[in-house]
């Protein structure tokens, strides 16, 4: 992929900045310069918007053939995910079983590497989710290490 | 308006056709429509072509201008159209045909598809099946063609308990028929159990729940009616033509186990002609995996939403069933060849309105309807044939 193609959407990507539109006061993602929904109205009434990352799961697969670049990631789960604002996104849900994830699981977006072109081409990054139960896991372990190192 | 029909057909054997090239393919398949249909390139007002990937696949573009030149209608200077819509891209070429006539502007037009899918590896001809969905934001997100039929899936049996058993009735079905097809890409059957037992591809769906990737050409020549029988005895007429389409990405529709471009595309084919779902005789559904033939089904309105899987099941979706549904063998077995395969549909529906089906030949068929989608049905197209 090219890089422009890619800088563009660094923001959407990198942030989860979308947009909110002030004619509907409805959220959209990736960032939209218009909304459908209310049509002419809303151009020059979409603000950039930054998704909290809270969302859950509508429905998911455990991906055995993987896309083109994600070989190194298989089995993984892709899920479309609902954003607690209202828009959905397709991402991966990472850092656990991928089976384990089932509709209505709530997840938490998190910064990750998504590929690079080549050995020595550009890296890719954007966003992920983890389930809220595995970051919780997560969390206890830091504070056990926490104690240790006080 | 004025009415249009298929005056002549031309199908290739569906496959991996490595010893030939997309123009020889396009040839072929232009030639035996043309014969078929007893005209010559005189006759030929205009030539449209359904490709999806040559760009991707062949780094050539421009591939109207291509075949035109390669099956000598350069000579004459014949307007030549690429038509792209994914794997829509055949349906929606005869439908530009279909209004050009109807509209007066043409008398005879030449529809060809073509693909080569082949001469790239299989992630290659993979990740460019996918660019019918959102590349930016599914594909590059993980999301394979497969994975996002595999949620439509899992959403559709999450909600009315379609199983496993009745996703494989679907391939099981579509490659009994194919092994009745001699231009089929599989003409062999495979057991429901073989299809629930293959490897898992992106869970729940398994190999033999997707169509796979292939090389073929199909061709139809139509022609305006009131002219038609200068050239062909028994014409068969396109008494209904509908398109939809709907948001690209499938995430950022309301529900995941409705595909509603066919359903609309469908309706607004009924409403051309005044039919209805229980004057089809048999129907070709674009089955890329084996949940799009259920969903195709509910959303045509031949059965009611979350009825579809298990009347398959039960046998009506089969030659000598309620309604016989890709009895060519359908993406699964006949092969998908993206820019053909919705022209590949309509030459199934005119064989058996002919009555040239040969082993699967349905008795006394007399109305079909073809349904070719792109992506996850972002683009529909539904024609309904009538023989006079």
């Amino acid at each position: 992929m090219s890089v422009p193609r890619f800088w563009r959407e660094l923001d959407s990507r990198y942030n989860l900045v979308g947009s909110h539109c002030k004619i509907t006061n409805t959220y959209h993602y990736p960032k939209r310069s218009f909304n459908p929904e209310a049509g002419r109205d809303s151009i020059g009434n979409m603000e950039d918007y930054q998704f909290k990352g809270n969302g859950k799961v509508i429905n998911s697969t455990v991906v055995h053939q993987a896309q083109t670049g994600y070989e190194m990631f298989g089995p993984y789960c892709i899920a479309i995910i609902e954003l607690e604002e209202g828009p959905r996104i397709t991402s991966q849900v990472v850092d656990c079983d991928p089976e384990i994830v089932k509709p209505g699981m709530k997840v938490k977006s998190v910064f990750r590497k998504l590929g690079e072109d080549s050995e020595s081409g550009i890296l890719h990054y954007g966003t992920k989710f983890i389930p809220d139960e595995v970051l919780q896991t997560e969390n206890d372990e830091d504070d056990d290490i926490a104690d240790v190192e006080l | 308006m004025r009415d249009v029909s298929v005056i002549g057909i031309g199908i290739t054997k569906f496959g991996e056709l490595w010893d030939k090239s997309l123009r020889e393919l396009g040839l072929e398949t232009g030639l035996a429509a043309i014969s078929d249909a007893g005209i010559t390139s005189k006759d030929i007002d205009a030539l449209y072509i359904g490709n999806m990937a040559a760009g991707s696949t062949l780094q050539q573009e421009h591939v109207s201008a291509l075949i035109a030149d390669y099956c000598g209608l350069t000579n004459q200077n014949v307007p030549a159209t690429r038509v792209e819509a994914a794997s829509a891209s055949g349906g929606l070429a005869i439908r530009q045909a279909y209004m050009a006539i109807a509209g007066g502007f043409i008398d005879v037009a030449v529809v060809g598809g073509a693909e080569k899918m082949t001469d790239v590896s299989d992630s290659e001809s993979s990740y460019t099946v996918s660019m019918g969905s959102d590349e930016q934001w599914e594909s590059q997100a993980g999301a394979t063609f497969a994975s996002l039929h595999a949620m439509i899936a899992q959403s559709h049996m999450d909600e009315f308990g379609t199983s496993r058993e009745e996703l494989s009735a679907v391939s099981e079905k579509n490659h009994y028929h194919a092994s009745l097809n001699p231009m089929a890409q599989f003409q062999f059957q495979v057991s429901g159990e073989a299809v629930s037992n293959s490897g898992i591809v992106s869970s729940p769906l398994r190999m033999l729940d997707c169509a796979p990737n292939s090389d073929g050409a199909a061709a139809v020549v139509l022609c305006a009616t009131d002219k038609a029988k200068k050239f062909k005895k028994k014409a068969i007429r396109i008494i209904g033509s509908g398109q939809a389409s709907d948001t690209l990405s499938l995430h950022h529709r309301k529900y995941l186990n409705r595909l509603p471009a066919i359903g609309i595309a469908a309706r607004r084919a009924f409403k051309s002609c005044g039919k209805k779902t229980k004057d089809l005789d048999l129907i070709e559904v674009h089955d890329n995996f084996t949940i799009s033939e259920i969903i195709a089904l509910e959303e045509i309105g031949i059965f009611k939403r979350g009825k579809a899987a298990s009347m398959g099941l039960k046998g009506e979706t089969r030659l000598g069933g309620k309604i016989a549904v890709n009895t060519s063998g359908g993406l699964k077995a006949r092969g998908h060849a993206p820019g053909a395969t919705g022209i590949a549909q309509v030459v199934e529906i005119v064989q058996q309105l002919r009555g040239e089906a040969g082993e699967r030949q349905i008795k006394d068929a007399k109305i079909g309807l073809a349904e070719n989608h792109g992506g996850t049905a972002a683009t529909a197209v539904v024609h309904i044939l009538e023989a006079d």
